[in-house]
């Protein structure tokens, strides 16, 4: 029992400190960069092909690749 | 109860509690939108007294922006003369780009400029462009977020509609 306090004693407030560090919440506003066509994996129309291939080679599978545009998460 | 039963219990209302503490509350529907001061944002806000008014936050970056602006420009058309006021308002980093992008649609309709973001923040959009229908008490009546060519034109009609029909 004792054991089970110290873990709750010490996550509950980690719980509390996770919600308030939130480093990972990119806002709507904030995308700009995000939406740069440098964002964008298939902005290389041979290279993209060529990764296309070589999935469709190993995994017998195509398609799915992604949605068009980057990624400012528009929509 | 306990001290040893009341304890985590303790914990986990102190942890939810610090939990709500951080979730941001954005605007929503039926509350006042926060029109910002004059100096707050780059650009003059037209004459909103009385009127019907769709603040639209936008950016040269956001694709289904683009597609919004010509479907602005006939809602423009449309109703500007009954009474709604039309404000898009550019939350651009990019001088640049925000000037480009206004050079190549030239609204016909009110752009203002959010450039240190500080009136999305304190709105909270949802996402964009998002998109506030705002009642002529200055109360927010319908939100919409992002832009779906075919799609909102004729929803945002309807909400327009409605809320010119009230006086």
């Amino acid at each position: 029992m004792k054991t089970f306090r110290l873990i709750l004693i010490l996550a509950v407030p980690g719980m509390g400190g996770c919600a308030t560090f939130n480093p990972v919440r990119v806002q709507p506003w904030q995308r700009e960069a995000l939406a740069d066509d440098a964002m964008n994996p298939g902005r290389d129309p041979v290279g993209r092909q060529m990764a296309e291939h070589i999935h469709f080679s190993r995994e017998a599978a195509s398609g799915g690749g992604g949605v068009g545009g980057s990624g400012c998460g528009c929509n | 109860m306990s001290s040893r039963t009341k304890l985590p219990g303790f914990l986990v209302a102190a942890a939810l509690a610090a939990f709500a503490l951080t979730v941001r509350a954005s605007i929503k529907e039926g509350d006042l939108f926060p029109f910002p001061a004059p100096g707050a944002i780059s650009g003059a806000l037209p004459d909103i007294g009385g009127k019907v008014v769709m603040v639209d936050f936008w950016a040269s970056w956001c694709g289904p922006c683009r597609a919004s602006f010509p479907a602005y420009a006939r809602l423009q058309a449309d109703f500007a003369p009954r009474g709604l006021v039309i404000v898009a308002v550019s939350i651009d980093d990019t001088d640049a780009a925000y000037a480009a992008f206004l050079r190549k649609y030239s609204p016909s309709f009110a752009t203002v400029r959010d450039r240190g973001q500080n009136l999305a923040a304190l709105v909270g959009i949802p996402g964009m462009p998002a998109t506030y229908l705002i009642d002529r008490r200055g109360r927010i009546r319908f939100v919409h977020e992002g832009f779906h060519s075919g799609r909102t034109e004729p929803v945002l009609r309807g909400q327009i509609e409605k809320l010119l029909a009230e006086k």
